[in-house]
């Protein structure tokens, strides 16, 4: 079947190609060169935007936290009921949505991929079965590492680097994640001794390694893996005033490895005002623009309800004082990690979160490099993801910008650089920012793109002034070559593949972990490693393995 | 699981029905018989040794092909106004398979134990809590509170796998941990270190727990209370429990929902985890809700992902419409909403549908014994035994992955719900 996508303007920033009127052929699902075959199927696109499908590299879309999430705010859902169609099963929607609809609201924002950045090794199976019962898009995960005893235990022993890095690999195949993931380093673990906070040089309780040693140790087992996605790092002090200078130390600590790190936004708080509270963006977004082995996504808030759902359960704890509704859970978990679930409501006339929003919306716009930057609400921490065409229009569009800048708490609004900031992103950038450079991140290669070859996800939409009209409502989204969304509405329902990596290791790794799951854990080491079979059996899931660069050594 | 050569003997087996999430067992399988040679337990030797009986479907108590017996079920489902899809004792995809028919068939659905679970639930809409995994309580717990049930009853192999351990990364000696029971005392001797110390039972009756763990709440807030005695336990005993409590590292309080039968006990969950949350502002300490028996921790977490609510969904309106109380399967069939029910109950043959006047289906482990023979009755495989799949531990984190042990005619609950669907 050949499909002829004719005349679109096309917006493909992994080819340098800028608003470019060209036809695209799509054949059995990935994007073919010119071709002189028979056409079967055409669409006339002509004034239509054309771009790749939308990836979002951090949106916590599957795993125990999430569900924890789920079940603490029925109220929530209730407000947002998703009625069934003959096409689309019921569910709910809004912060905690149910893996369908979750499903179903992304591929009507264009969105073909979603990646799960926090799946804790143990819960890692749980985490693929949901993501498992998400329709349309592709998904993944980041394994969390860094504050689990294995790792701790050998960082204490001072095992070789080689060695962590077999662990690492190992990990990343039994848990068929894409990436690694730090939590607040060692963070989690100090919690289970009741520290309550770890700054980045302080020796972790019980096994006298620092933060900063457990970023630098796993942010050289994933270079020296050749996983294609760096160290995707949470990092020390979450949410807490000053923090901005934890996050330059960890920027200047990684000494030039590549390292990712999420939802900055809540980590870059200053201490200036009489709150105390201030914007530390404009130094973080320079330390990012000077470091070029360094990645962020904002986390950006949204004023509304929402719920926070984190590994970070020392962070988490602390801040359940602001839970709103009145509820909230912590865990710890299998001597491997933890989780902490707190609903939020972030309001535009508290000063904090007028605050947070303007920080956030400054990284977005100091961060030069749109290929280094990444759209993401860390759904739904800072706001559910259904919040992205608002935010794309905020970006895009100054006035609008600065019109809500002037309803925000006045104290805040005197505080941030915001209004004084010209930038408006273009649909260029926000290509780059929404699709090629997030595959490029992850590891894609044949993702985020539309040359010949790639994978055919693909979003058109109408252009308008109004950027948040244009973004929450493609006009059709195709997903490896099959139309699944016309004027906004699913239309077909297909199941995604699970990107994975898998990067070699020795495998005699094992005969330590065997005796380690053995003594001290509470399920056999045969029993933890998650089969192929378990995400293909149901006949939808697949999996997609992604090539590793070569291993390298030090 | 590894099977050793083809003999048929297979280790590492997961269990699904001793909600512990057991791993170590050792089963041979021989044609449909199966014995478990080691790691055996009052739980789950039971329940993987019973044999197959029945393999054949039956309509009207006759045997009739698979075929026919899903067209029957599906004749019935689609005559329905509001079918009830109830015992939801199944596994991952078993679950999927319900939930996917429900929605179709604007179902109410329950699972059979949530009158139980739903004890914590609505803890958990309400406020929340602060909880362990069994890693955890085996590597650091230096005190152990049991609240309101027999431990080793209801879960046989707790003490031996996760308490009297021999190492632990956090503890010098397991043996060493303190045990205190309040309420039910214990009935046997696994709760006795492996030194020989016995554990400390403060007894009372269920009905004066609520009082109870109140007051031992107020005492580690430091609240002043003017009484010698609380439900028959001496002041004296609670303030050094709640001391106990205070001074512990990794205290974890562990209560199973089920064992709570009486009216409201809800708000006693609620303050053990409330309490909990209190001893957190100075030290840790940790809750350990135990359950997981017939898939229902499976089904609420299945039913939760795909709808955004545990259990007691009623998708009649088009939406998953929650309801913890009037959609329980007792009232739709008191009130006469529900004009037909379909019984799902792959793990335990006791656990058969209530005695109703209604067209009912039933997919069901191979040898229920009905005392009304339902309109169809569909014996389906246990999952673990007959198939592969996942079920998920107390804790509600770890899910095991569930292999297949023999071989035998019988379809999977998922296969059958799946055909009924088909067959709308």
């Amino acid at each position: 079947m050949l499909i002829k996508l004719k005349g679109g303007t096309v917006y493909d920033p992994k080819h340098g190609v800028n608003g470019i009127v060209r036809d695209i052929f799509v054949r059995d699902g990935r994007v073919v060169g010119k071709s002189s075959g028979k056409v079967d199927k055409e669409y006339d696109l002509r004034g239509k935007v054309v771009m790749a499908g939308a990836i979002d590299m951090h949106t916590h879309i599957g795993g125990g936290k999430v569900n924890i999430a789920r079940a603490l705010i029925p109220e929530d859902h209730r407000a947002d009921p998703f009625y069934r169609t003959e096409l689309l099963r019921s569910g709910c929607g809004n912060a905690a949505p149910s893996t369908l609809t979750t499903g179903y609201r992304y591929a009507e924002m264009g969105y073909t991929a979603g990646f799960e950045p926090a799946v804790l090794p143990i819960n890692a199976r749980q985490a693929h079965m949901e993501m498992g019962d998400v329709p349309i898009i592709d998904k993944g995960g980041y394994v969390m590492l860094g504050s689990d005893d294995f790792l701790l235990r050998m960082m204490a022993a001072k095992k070789d680097q080689q060695a962590i890095n077999d662990y690492v690999a190992w990990t990343i195949k039994s848990a068929q994640a894409i990436g690694i993931k730090v939590v607040n380093p060692g963070g989690i673990s100090a919690f289970k001794f009741n520290q309550r906070q770890l700054d980045l040089d302080e020796q972790a309780p019980c096994f006298g390694v620092t933060p900063r040693d457990i970023l630098k140790c796993l942010a050289t087992a994933v270079h020296e893996l050749g996983v294609p996605h760096p160290l995707h790092v949470h990092g020390c002090n979450l949410g807490v005033p000053g923090n901005k200078d934890t996050t330059l130390n960890t920027i200047q600590g990684i000494e030039g490895l590549p390292m990712h790190l999420t939802h900055v936004q809540f980590h870059s708080y200053g201490t200036e005002g009489d709150a105390k509270f201030s914007s530390g963006a404009a130094e973080i977004a320079e330390a990012v623009n000077a470091n070029k082995n360094i990645t962020v996504d904002v986390g950006q808030i949204m004023f509304g309800q929402t719920i926070t759902a984190s590994g970070d359960n020392m962070q988490q704890h602390a801040n359940a004082g602001h839970a709103n509704p009145k509820k909230w859970v912590c865990m710890d978990i299998e001597c491997d990690a933890g989780c902490g679930v707190v609903p939020f409501k972030y309001k535009d006339k508290n000063f904090v979160n007028a605050l947070q929003w303007a920080i956030g919306l400054e990284t977005f716009l100091l961060i030069d490099d749109p290929w280094r930057v990444f759209l993401t609400t860390d759904h739904p921490n800072g706001a559910p993801f259904t919040t992205y065409p608002h935010l794309i229009k905020l970006l895009m569009d100054k006035s609008f910008r600065n019109d809500m800048l002037s309803t925000i708490n006045p104290t805040a609004a005197a505080m941030t650089t915001l209004g004084s900031i010209d930038r408006e992103y273009s649909l260029y950038e926000i290509a780059t920012m929404t699709r090629a450079g997030a595959a490029r991140l992850v590891g894609l290669s044949d993702r985020g793109h539309l040359g010949a070859g790639a994978a055919a996800d693909i979003t058109v939409y109408t252009p308008q002034d109004d950027k948040e009209k244009m973004f929450e409502k493609p006009d059709y989204v195709f997903k490896d070559g099959q139309l699944v969304v016309r004027d906004g509405a699913v239309v077909e329902v297909s199941w995604g593949t699970t990107h994975i990596v898998r990067p070699e290791f020795d495998n005699s790794i094992e005969k330590s972990l065997v005796k380690y799951f053995d003594r001290y854990l509470t399920m056999k080491m045969g029993n933890f490693k998650i089969s192929d079979d378990e995400i293909r059996e149901d006949g939808r899931g697949s999996l997609t393995v992604h090539p590793c660069g070569e291993r390298r050594t030090a | 699981m590894t099977e050793t050569s083809s003999s048929g003997l297979f280790t590492e087996v997961p269990s699904p029905f001793c909600g512990l999430g057991t791993d170590d067992l050792k089963i041979q399988a021989d044609g449909t018989e199966i014995k478990v040679v080691e790691n055996g337990c009052a739980v789950n030797t039971p329940a993987f040794e019973m044999p197959v009986t029945d393999i054949k479907p039956r309509v009207s108590g006759k045997k009739v092909s698979l075929k026919n017996a899903v067209a029957k079920a599906a004749e019935i489902m689609a005559d329905s106004q509001l079918p009830l899809v109830a015992g939801l004792a199944t596994d991952v995809e078993g679950m999927r398979a319900s939930l996917s028919l429900a929605d179709k068939t604007g179902a109410v659905i329950d699972q059979m134990n949530f009158n139980k679970a739903l004890r914590n639930f609505l803890v958990v809409h309400d406020s929340g809590w602060m909880n362990t995994t069994l890693a955890e309580v085996k590597n650091r717990a230096d005190l152990l509170v049991v609240v309101g049930f027999d431990l080793e009853t209801l879960f046989p192999r707790f003490y031996d796998r996760f308490v009297w351990n021999a190492d632990s990364m956090h503890l010098k000696n397991t043996a060493s941990r303190k045990i205190v029971y309040l309420g039910k005392a214990p009935s046997g001797k696994a709760s006795t270190s492996p030194n020989g110390d016995s554990p400390k039972v403060l007894p009372c009756s269920n009905e004066a727990l609520p009082e109870v763990v109140a007051v031992l709440r107020a005492l580690i807030d430091d609240k002043p209370l003017v009484v010698d005695d609380v439900g028959g336990i001496k002041m004296s005993d609670l303030q050094e429990l709640a001391e106990q409590l205070k001074h512990a590292n990794y205290g974890v309080v562990t209560w199973a929902a089920g064992a709570l039968d009486y009216s409201q006990a809800e708000l006693t969950v609620q303050t053990i985890c409330e309490m909990v949350k209190d001893l957190n502002q100075h030290t840790r300490c940790s809750g350990l809700p135990l359950a997981g028996k017939e898939g229902d921790l499976t089904a609420y977490q299945v039913s939760c992902w795909q709808t955004g609510y545990p259990s007691r969904v009623n998708f009649s309106a088009g939406f998953p419409d929650y309801d913890p109380y009037l959609n329980s399967a007792e009232s739709r069939l008191a009130d006469g909403s529900a004009d037909v029910l379909l019984w799902v109950s792959a793990f335990n043959t006791d656990r058969v549908p209530p005695l109703v006047d209604l067209p009912t289906v039933v997919v069901g482990r191979s040898g229920m014994k009905f005392e009304k023979e339902p309109d169809v009755f569909i014996p389906v495989g246990i999952p673990g035994i007959d198939h592969s799949g996942h079920a998920y531990r107390t804790d509600n984190v770890v899910a095991v992955r569930l292999s297949k042990l023999r071989d035998t005619a019988l379809p999977s609950t998922a296969d059958v719900l799946k055909a009924i669907e088909q067959a709308l």
